[in-house]
């Protein structure tokens, strides 16, 4: 067994960065890495070091990534900024599609229906009064949204509500939440709205056009045309 | 320590949220602290009547589970300074979502803090209803003069009359069409009255401004010079122990016009 290959440490400029042998056993990795952190040494004691650390294709549980930062903690001024990993599991990379996705769903939401969906929503069709429907991340209605909608479910602050026809009985995105006004002309909603947290924090409603340049994510298009 | 008054008909269709709504109004109107609870999970009306449909954060489901405290529940009516309160339905579950132990647990709760509780029943007699009357001291049973709803009332209130610690149930007739009545095609508050041989304690007449009040989410009794508000506002008077006598519809609308059409023969 080649000892001393196992942990390779990196200084950059923007602190150390950790390269760990993703072949070896865990333990023997710790035991390697306490000893080298040993060796390190601080000049300006005052300083915080920020530490990245690289474990290849290698799988890290959560429990085997807090045993490595408190390895790391210990010594002194040393800071653990991120664990990157080649690897995540199944259910992780899952729930990553999950909640990136769009999921569409075509007909009607009726009083007392909940429709719920981890990632963003696209519905094509109306929600009625006493409806709700939910999501993860943003939500986009082309009819007329007349019941509950509230996205960003999980606490996305960052998710937004479109309708074609706003005129909801409530709007929720992330734990902020309006109400409608006691009443509502239909006529004199023509135009597409969006809904939205402001820099105010404050749940706002704005015309569709405004979004583009408040939340550029939204737009995944990648190129020119 | 408030009253908990259940709103029961058997029959759907006769009025009882509205008339939950109005008492709940009428009695709010009077000073006095009310709480309404919509016991119709799945399919609730009485947020809608009283026009708060787009205030209800949480629901008495999440109340009965756990996931939020009874004032967050609540809903204020904007309109009275912290007198109305509403406890929506769940829409989203059925009845069974709630036992009646938790509905008697729930009530005792808010009859410490309220003058009032009522409570609007789901139409039928089953699981909706047990837990409607469950946490009740009495119970206000409302039918209209047809057949049918007087005979569904009178299942109610033998049913009613089996639950222990509850004061006999008193009578609203509602919806009723003098026109109707003075040809003889409909029952009269009398005929009902007797047949289900309990004490009457309100008579509302039909009218228009009824459900034009609750299309516009604002319960009739606000209306001081409607027909249909007085007798909602009578009853809660009697609700709360004063003697109001009991008026007629054809007596109520009666104006000095038509004492004169009647005085020059045109009229009857």
């Amino acid at each position: 067994m080649k000892m001393g290959q196992n942990v390779v440490i990196k200084g950059t400029k923007d602190g150390l960065t950790l390269q760990l042998n993703d072949k070896c056993a865990y333990n023997e990795l710790i035991e390697e890495l306490v000893e080298k952190l040993d060796t390190v040494t601080n000049d300006r004691q005052d300083a915080l070091i920020t530490v990245t650390v690289q474990t290849g294709n290698r799988y890290v549980t959560e429990e085997d990534k807090e045993i490595l930062k408190n390895v790391i903690r210990k010594r002194q001024h040393l800071v653990v900024e991120d664990i990157k990993s080649n690897v995540i599991t199944l259910d992780e990379a899952v729930r990553w599609k999950e909640e990136e996705e769009i999921v569409s769903y075509a007909g009607r939401i009726r009083s007392g229906q909940v429709l719920e969906v981890p990632g963003n929503l696209l519905l094509v069709g109306d929600v009625n009064p006493g409806g709700t429907i939910k999501a993860g991340g943003s939500i986009y209605v082309m009819g007329a949204l007349k019941g509950v909608a509230h996205a960003g479910c999980y606490g996305n602050d960052r998710a937004v509500i479109t309708a074609a026809k706003m005129m909801p009985t409530q709007l929720r995105i992330s734990n902020h939440l309006t109400r409608s006004p006691d009443r509502y002309d239909e006529e004199e909603i023509t135009e597409s709205e969006c809904a939205f947290i402001n820099e105010a924090d404050q749940l706002v409603i704005d015309r569709l056009q405004v979004l583009k340049y408040l939340r550029p994510d939204i737009s995944t298009f990648k190129g020119g045309f | 320590m408030g009253e908990a008054i259940v709103i029961t008909s058997g029959k759907g269709g006769v009025g009882k949220t509205t008339t939950t709504a109005n008492l709940g109004t009428a009695l709010a109107l009077q000073e006095k602290k009310v709480c309404l609870i919509d016991t119709d999970i799945g399919l609730r009306n009485l947020d809608v009547v009283m026009g708060l449909e787009n205030r209800i954060i949480y629901d008495l489901v999440d109340v009965v589970e756990g996931r939020c405290k009874i004032h967050q529940a609540l809903v204020k009516d904007k309109r009275f300074n912290e007198l109305l309160y509403l406890l929506p339905a769940a829409q989203t579950t059925d009845k069974s979502a709630v036992a009646p132990e938790q509905m008697k647990k729930l009530i005792e709760e808010l009859k410490q803090d309220y003058d009032y509780i009522l409570i609007d029943c789901p139409a039928g007699i089953e699981q909706g209803y047990k837990n409607a009357v469950a946490g009740a001291d009495r119970a206000i049973v409302v039918t209209t003069p047809e057949k049918s709803a007087v005979r569904d009332a009178d299942r109610v209130i033998g049913l009613l009359e089996k639950e222990e610690g509850m004061a006999p149930p008193k009578l609203v007739v509602n919806r009723i069409r003098s026109h109707m009545v003075r040809e003889g095609d409909m029952l009269d508050v009398d005929e009902v009255a007797s047949h289900l041989s309990i004490e009457l304690i309100g008579i509302v007449a039909d009218d228009d401004e009824v459900i034009k009040s609750s299309h516009n989410g604002e319960p009739v009794a606000h209306n001081p010079n409607n027909q249909a508000s007085i007798a909602y506002r009578n009853i809660a008077r009697r609700i709360l122990g004063e003697s109001v006598p009991l008026q007629q519809p054809d007596q109520q609308q009666e104006t000095i016009f038509t004492k004169f059409k009647r005085f020059i023969g045109i009229s009857q």
